[in-house]
């Protein structure tokens, strides 16, 4: 039974060094090593979260690239496509307005042809007119000196004009 | 981890080896008694409880006795102090005498005055382990501390990574499920708590050593302590669950406060015995079974008793390794119990649990 009955001297000892146990070692043991196991499990835990921001970063990173590089390649389409056009219309353009000029200029010089021809068509009918009336005048001429030879003229320039 | 099993065997085999030896050696003094006083058997109860209970000088082997200070209160009279060794050569001593491990005064015929109150403080084989436990504690975990200053912002090295996963684990599985997200205030108290029952407990099974944790003035300390700071915390939810339960038919109430009033004095009861009794019984073993040689001596003759030997060795070499496990696992279970009442005892949305604390089992 002397086993079930707690000693007063170990009671009083036990309390005592108990006590100043738990003082010292959570004063000096205990606050230091907590406070330094969560700083570094902070600092372990802050290291993640920032590698996992900067691989998120990397990746909206690497994507705002590729994107950029899409625009890019498609603005640069866009200008070719562009420039094309304009040299095609440009090109068209001048062949249209060339097309244009050549039609003018060859409708002006029908006209003056036109023009020419009639003028020059004129000539010859005041010109066949002072013939006949220069035939006329050298017909009534000779007409009135030999009946016979006045024939024989007119037959002759009937045969001359049927040769020109 | 194989080699810490081949150290811890080594250990024991060490440990039940010279226990053996000390018991040896008090089994010859006992047949020096039974040349002088005739036939008297090896008692092996009485060895066992000598190796278990307090006493005033720290016996190594025998022989080998460490002298300590006694230190006496006898009212009228003042403090006392002087060497135990007094007692060991003199009958009586300054008007002292010891019977049964215990100092009285001494009558005018030389025999012990029960009358006369003398309260005991001495530094026995208990006190003296106590104190160089808490030493022990004080070195270890200020080297620790040390190592954390030293290894800033680096990985722990030496006693430091030792004793790191042990700190953690009382934080992260006895500390932070069963109190929740309090636990940093009871903390350091739960900390010393594991680590000085599991210091002792392996002081105690260390060659010579006292059997603290076995006793029951220490377990009751660490109750009491226990049951203060469990009741002091107790908010509302834990008083109201004690004086007014809720979902209990009125009829069952004369039943259920007593009981439940019963229950906080059994929980800090529970803790004292459990640890005393493990802890005891654990050392009651192994010293039976070598208990058993001598005894087989007695019986046989010498032969028999060398006989008998290795088995027993063998034995008592399996018990201390079954102490070993115990020697960690009472202090988990003393831990763990601490941080369940205590958790019970603070928790914000009380339910039912009747304070065994499943409850406070929260994933973290």
């Amino acid at each position: 039974m002397d086993l079930l009955i707690p000693d007063i001297g170990l009671l009083f000892w036990m309390v005592l060094v108990f006590g100043l146990l738990y003082f010292i070692l959570s004063k000096f043991a205990w606050k230091p090593i907590t406070e330094s196991l969560k700083e570094r499990e902070d600092d372990i835990q802050k290291a993640l979260d920032m590698a996992e921001k900067t691989r998120i970063e990397m990746a909206k990173l690497q994507s705002d690239n590729q994107k950029l590089l899409a625009e890019a390649r498609a603005e640069r389409d866009a200008i070719l496509r562009g420039a094309k056009e304009t040299a095609d219309r440009v090109i068209a353009e001048a062949r249209d307005k060339a097309t244009e000029e050549g039609n003018r200029i060859i409708v002006k010089a029908r006209e003056e042809l036109q023009t020419e021809r009639q003028a020059m068509v004129a000539e010859v009918k005041r010109e066949v007119i002072e013939l006949s009336l220069d035939i006329a005048e050298k017909v009534l001429k000779r007409e009135l000196s030999d009946k016979k030879s006045q024939e024989e003229l007119v037959k002759g320039l009937v045969a001359e004009a049927r040769l020109n | 981890m194989f080699r810490l099993l081949i150290r811890k065997a080594f250990l024991s085999i060490v440990l039940s080896l010279s226990t053996l030896v000390a018991v040896n050696a008090q089994h010859e003094d006992h047949h020096d008694h039974e040349a002088a006083e005739g036939k008297k058997k090896f008692n092996v109860g009485d060895m066992i409880m000598h190796h278990i209970k307090d006493d005033h000088g720290w016996e190594f082997a025998h022989g080998l006795t460490l002298p300590l200070p006694v230190i006496l209160y006898t009212e009228g009279r003042g403090l006392d102090v002087f060497s135990s060794s007094h007692f060991a050569h003199e009958a009586t001593y300054e008007g002292y005498v010891k019977e049964h491990n215990k100092i009285y005064r001494a009558g005018a015929d030389g025999k012990p005055d029960k009358s006369i109150k003398v309260l005991d403080f001495s530094i026995t084989k208990n006190v003296a382990s106590l104190l160089l436990s808490a030493v022990l504690l004080i070195v270890v975990f200020f080297s620790v501390q040390k190592g954390y200053e030293k290894n800033r912002g680096k990985a722990p090295k030496g006693l430091q990574s030792f004793l790191e996963p042990v700190i953690l684990f009382v934080r992260d599985e006895i500390a932070k499920p069963n109190i929740g997200p309090k636990y940093g205030k009871y903390l350091p108290f739960l900390l010393t708590l594991f680590f000085f029952i599991l210091f002792n407990n392996l002081l105690g099974l260390v060659p010579g050593g006292a059997n603290l944790t076995g006793n029951i003035a220490i377990t009751m300390t660490l109750a009491v302590i226990t049951f203060l700071i469990v009741n002091l915390s107790g908010n509302k939810h834990y008083w109201a669950h004690l004086f007014k339960p809720t979902g209990v038919p009125v009829a069952l109430l004369p039943i259920m406060i007593p009981v439940e009033i019963v229950g906080v004095f059994m929980k800090p009861f529970s803790l004292m015995v459990r640890l005393f009794a493990n802890i005891t019984a654990g050392h009651i073993i192994i010293l039976s079974l070598l208990g058993l040689i001598f005894i087989a001596n007695d019986l046989g003759g010498t032969g028999m008793g060398w006989g008998v030997s290795p088995l027993i060795v063998a034995f008592s070499l399996f018990m201390n390794l079954i102490e070993l496990l115990v020697a960690f696992l009472q202090a988990f279970i003393f831990t763990l119990l601490a941080s369940m009442y205590i958790g019970s005892a603070i928790e914000d949305h009380h339910e039912a649990d009747h304070g065994i604390g499943y409850e406070g089992h929260e994933a973290h």
